[in-house]
């Protein structure tokens, strides 16, 4: 389809340079070569590949959502999320695959932050895939050394008498922010409670604020 | 069959200051620092030889360990009580004290 009907397109536009159009990496090409020799060889057809790939994206913010919600109308539930994030996900219809997550409950003197310094642990399988800023130097960086002042800058300010704990994500754990269920919600439907559970407040960056009529 | 766990909850430790070559999952800031274990996780391969095709064993012991912020950064500007939590391998901590 051209946007230029009469033809007469004969100005140059900016640009933008295709994903294609950078140098193939090291790692890029041994992806590539692996996820070929794979299939060639009968391991894995491209049809599971391209599930696998369809079923990560599917990922969202939207089920850990569900789950914190939950945890905050059933005191039992909580326990058992604590205990073993995985588990208790299961009991909601939520897949998490293998990776063990393990939750840390922020109160009203503890604010817990996730970052993985090394590189971009996450609970993919319950949240979904990271923001690009989780991924970036500069969080993974300041978020261990200045975490005050990275939290400013996305908006929330913490009182001193509220210690601030960092999780550092370096193994074979991923975290996720059981955050504090906010005042002016009593009554709400797990549902409408759901909602106000955004990605950054189940990594930390934010708190759910009571919104919504 | 991997050792016992070396270290109970509560024990303060001390993470190697140590600087081997290859894939290591160690954070740099943590090295040479005290802290105190909060939990054991449980046992998996060790990455260091998972990452060069190996099959990880013997598993190690993995600990989710808490640093006051001041113990590792001199000059940290936020709140005495601050923490980082990190996990490391039994291999990587000593006992402190």
């Amino acid at each position: 389809m051209s946007h230029d009907p009469a033809g007469s397109h004969d100005h140059p536009h900016p640009r933008q340079p295709d994903i294609e159009d950078g140098p193939l990496t090291h790692h890029m090409a041994l992806t590539e070569a692996v996820a070929a020799l794979l299939q060639k060889k009968g391991v894995i057809t491209g049809e599971e590949l391209r599930r696998t790939l369809e079923d990560i994206d599917s990922r969202s913010p939207a089920d850990g959502a569900r789950v914190v919600a939950r945890a905050w109308v059933d005191p039992a539930y909580r326990e058992r999320l604590l205990e073993d994030v995985n588990t208790a996900a299961a009991e909601l219809g939520i897949d998490t695959g293998n990776i063990p997550i393990r939750a840390v409950e922020s109160t009203d003197t503890v604010h817990q932050l996730v970052v993985c310094t090394l590189c971009s642990c996450y609970p993919r399988m319950l949240i979904g895939l990271p923001p690009d800023w989780y991924k970036a130097r500069a969080y993974r960086s300041r978020a261990v050394r200045e975490p005050r002042a990275v939290l400013r800058e996305f908006g929330l300010t913490l009182p001193d008498h509220v210690e601030v704990r960092v999780h550092d994500s370096t193994a074979d754990m991923r975290y996720l922010v059981l955050p504090r269920r906010p005042g002016g919600t009593q009554g709400w439907s797990e549902e409408r409670l759901a909602a106000i559970v955004t990605r950054d407040c189940m990594v930390g960056t934010a708190v759910p604020v009571a919104t919504g009529g | 069959m991997p050792d016992q766990p070396r270290f109970d909850p509560g024990s303060t430790v001390r993470v190697k200051s140590l600087t081997p070559p290859g894939h290591v999952r160690t954070p740099w800031f943590t090295r040479g620092k005290n802290g105190v274990v909060v939990q054991l996780l449980g046992t998996f391969g060790n990455p260091e030889d998972l990452a060069y095709g190996g099959n990880g064993e013997p598993r190690r012991p993995l600990y989710r360990v808490s640093f006051r912020q001041s113990a590792l950064w001199p000059d940290y500007d936020g709140a005495e009580t601050d923490t980082l939590v990190a996990d490391i391998y039994e291999h990587w901590l000593e006992p402190e004290g």
